[in-house]
């Protein structure tokens, strides 16, 4: 049995289609990262997976409940990490997380609490309030408090915004641990090293579900071919690599220049009149997530607009 | 874990609200010290019966007859003399300058018209506040009359006539006239509706605000059990904001606890509970605490002044006093001021708790399928 399965959800708030006929299936243990642009759907998909809210068309099951009917039993099983920090600020740790075991019915609370914030390591800080936790910790309080229930399935909505990057390594770590002691995770994210991170991608764009595989299956589906462009001043070279229609993103990282393109034989037509240039190495390199992401995203339509 | 409601969850959800009441110590503050100060402030302060109003004397004569008269309005308590003697035109300018309310002016025979029965002595009133100088100009002619006719008894040779009209008033539940008692019931019913109302939208409007309402609904609590959750604490908050009223208006107003003590606790609690549920049903309204405050005065406004509190109830139009009866703090005044100054018995109020209780009713409906709303 599938931790998620669900088929063609659709959401709509008004007159605006937020969730498109999205469909999705994670299997027990993975961790699976869920990614999109901003407004996406991505949030809104999570909301109806974990029981908050209810689709409009489409059905499915969470751990085997049924998607519209079971959803204050999927919601009891289900542990939801929301974007802003959403515990008590104005309650200390040891109060939020008594709290949460209360609503959970674990008992003995007071045990269930200690517990957790021993392996939080924040026993000694116990009595002080939530507000006062830098953003950081505030994220590990939260992951501590939705998993203290030992939901079988976690979604995580854009869990690490704003954190720093040895905050965001922990973090991480954490989740890696609860998914070897079987515990399915879906992570909503639009950073790559996140999405690096997760056993398989799903890549939804405004409602529409665009790749689905693992980090290695997403690139090599999306048929690009990269050239790294190496040398000093490479900015002259960019507009009018951008008028050749062939290519299709030329992005600058660092000292280099990364030029993507879907047809190879196009791509080293437009790279041709480079070769001239002494000081510049020009060298087919491996396509990224990041160059994926971006050919996704000027590939949609912006429904924004 | 699966059932709609689980005492647990709920014990789980009170604990929550009373630690941060207790914790935010201005709004706990604000729920007993308000309902005090208000009730001493206004209590104190508000007076329906002004006495000892500023006024001028502009007398053509010096006859015992105006000598007798202008004593008797000073010993009424109304009139104040600050002024005496002055003339007619600087008697006006301090009329219109705000600086005395009355001009009495009596004209150089009165002596003559006394003793001929037809004394005409002139009130001229700033009546731009009906409020302030209706019961003294009311009082004035009957005093005049009294202070004319005890002079002329002391001259038997004079032609005695008695006043020839005579209306005899009761005043009943209030024979004295005292403003307290007419408005500290009403305080109470003003008070708890001010803060309790406004507290509950705001507790639960924060919630959304902060974004803890969609992590509280992601983990099992149902919409009951918050709703409970939040309304319980505030209850306990309108509890003792009652006791603290009610002693205070016994022991500093001595206001009459005519009626029964059951009666009117009862009669209380339905009515805390209706404002709650408003508080509850605005939060699910109103999306930031800011929205929220705005519609608790929106709505507190009018049923301030069209609930009878302020303004006589029998004296408003038709259409305004149907729209007063939308407002619940229009039943709880009827009921309140019957049971605490008539001495009124439950089928005497009945009427208007049943109508609270429809309040109740129709709010928990509206509360509860608009927070359900709010989810999708």
């Amino acid at each position: 049995m599938n931790a998620i399965e669900v088929k063609g959800l659709t959401k709509r708030f008004g007159d605006k289609l937020v969730v498109n006929n999205v469909s999705l299936k994670v299997k027990p243990g993975e961790i699976v990262g869920f990614l999109g642009p901003n407004g996406s759907g991505k949030t809104t998909s999570i909301r109806m997976m974990c029981g908050l809210l209810k689709p409009d068309e489409g059905n499915g099951q969470v751990l085997g409940y049924d998607l519209i009917k079971d959803r204050l039993l999927i919601k009891s099983q289900v542990g939801y990490m929301t974007q802003k920090f959403s515990f008590y600020e104005d309650l200390t740790i040891e109060e939020n997380l008594s709290f949460v075991a209360r609503l959970y019915n674990l008992k003995p609370v007071k045990q269930h609490t200690t517990a957790t914030l021993e392996k939080l390591g924040l026993l000694s800080r116990r009595n002080q309030l939530a507000g006062e936790l830098s953003g950081g910790w505030k994220q590990r309080l939260a992951l501590a408090a939705c998993t203290m229930h030992k939901p079988k399935l976690l979604l995580l909505d854009e869990p690490t915004a704003g954190v720093d990057p040895k905050a965001r390594r922990d973090f991480w770590e954490e989740i890696h641990r609860l998914a070897a002691d079987g515990m399915t995770v879906l992570v909503s994210t639009h950073y790559m090293d996140e999405a690096e991170r997760c056993h398989r991608i799903t890549y939804i764009s405004y409602g529409e579900l665009l790749a689905d595989g693992s980090l290695h299956d997403v690139i090599a589906d999306a048929g690009l071919y990269t050239y790294t462009l190496t040398g000093p001043n490479l900015e002259r070279f960019i507009p009018r690599l951008q008028e050749n229609k062939g290519v299709q993103q030329v992005a600058p990282f660092g000292n280099s220049l990364h030029v993507t393109g879907t047809d190879l034989q196009v791509l080293k037509r437009a790279l041709k009149p480079l070769e001239q240039h002494e000081d510049i190495q020009i060298e087919q390199s491996e396509t990224n997530l990041e160059d994926v992401f971006i050919k996704f995203m000027s590939d949609s339509t912006d429904n924004i607009q | 874990m699966s059932r709609v409601f689980s005492l647990q969850r709920l014990f789980a959800m009170l604990i929550k609200e009373f630690i941060q009441m207790r914790r935010d110590r201005i709004t706990f503050a604000m729920m007993l010290g308000i309902p005090l100060l208000q009730l001493v402030l206004f209590g104190y302060a508000i007076n329906n019966d002004p006495r000892g109003l500023p006024t001028a004397l502009v007398s053509m004569a010096n006859d015992p007859y105006s000598r007798a008269a202008v004593t008797a309005l000073e010993n009424s308590q109304y009139f104040k003399f600050t002024d005496v003697n002055v003339s007619p035109s600087e008697a006006r300018s301090l009329l219109r300058r705000g600086k005395v309310t009355f001009v009495v002016t009596f004209p150089s025979n009165f002596a003559k018209q006394a003793e001929a029965g037809t004394p005409n002595a002139l009130i001229e009133a700033d009546a731009t506040d009906p409020a302030a100088s209706g019961a003294a100009v009311a009082s004035a002619p009957a005093i005049i009359e009294k202070a004319v006719a005890s002079i002329k008894q002391k001259n038997p040779s004079l032609k005695q006539d008695l006043l020839k009209s005579s209306t005899i008033i009761h005043r009943k539940y209030n024979p004295e006239g005292i403003t307290q008692y007419n408005i500290v019931p009403g305080l109470l019913g003003v008070i708890l509706q001010l803060t309790l109302v406004m507290m509950t939208s705001i507790a639960l409007t924060r919630e959304t605000e902060r974004g803890t309402m969609e992590n509280l609904l992601a983990m099992p609590a149902s919409p009951f059990e918050i709703m409970c959750g939040k309304v319980l604490p505030y209850l306990g908050v309108g509890a003792v904001q009652v006791a603290v009223v009610l002693s205070a208006g016994r022991l500093l107003f001595n206001i009459p606890f005519e009626g029964g003590l059951l009666l009117l606790i009862g009669a209380i609690l339905v009515f805390v509970l209706t404002l709650v549920l408003l508080g509850y049903f605005i939060s699910t309204i109103a999306r930031t605490q800011m929205q929220a405050m705005q519609m608790t005065f929106f709505f507190f406004l009018p049923s301030l002044l069209l609930s009878g509190f302020m303004f006589p109830y029998a004296g408003m139009p038709e259409w305004a006093q149907m729209l007063g009866e939308t407002f619940p703090l229009t039943h709880f005044l009827r009921v309140v001021r019957a049971i605490l100054l008539k001495g009124a018995e439950w089928s005497e109020v009945s009427a208007s708790v049943y109508t609270l209780f429809l309040f109740v009713g129709l709010l928990l409906m509206l509360a509860l399928k608009r927070f359900k709303r709010t989810l999708d």
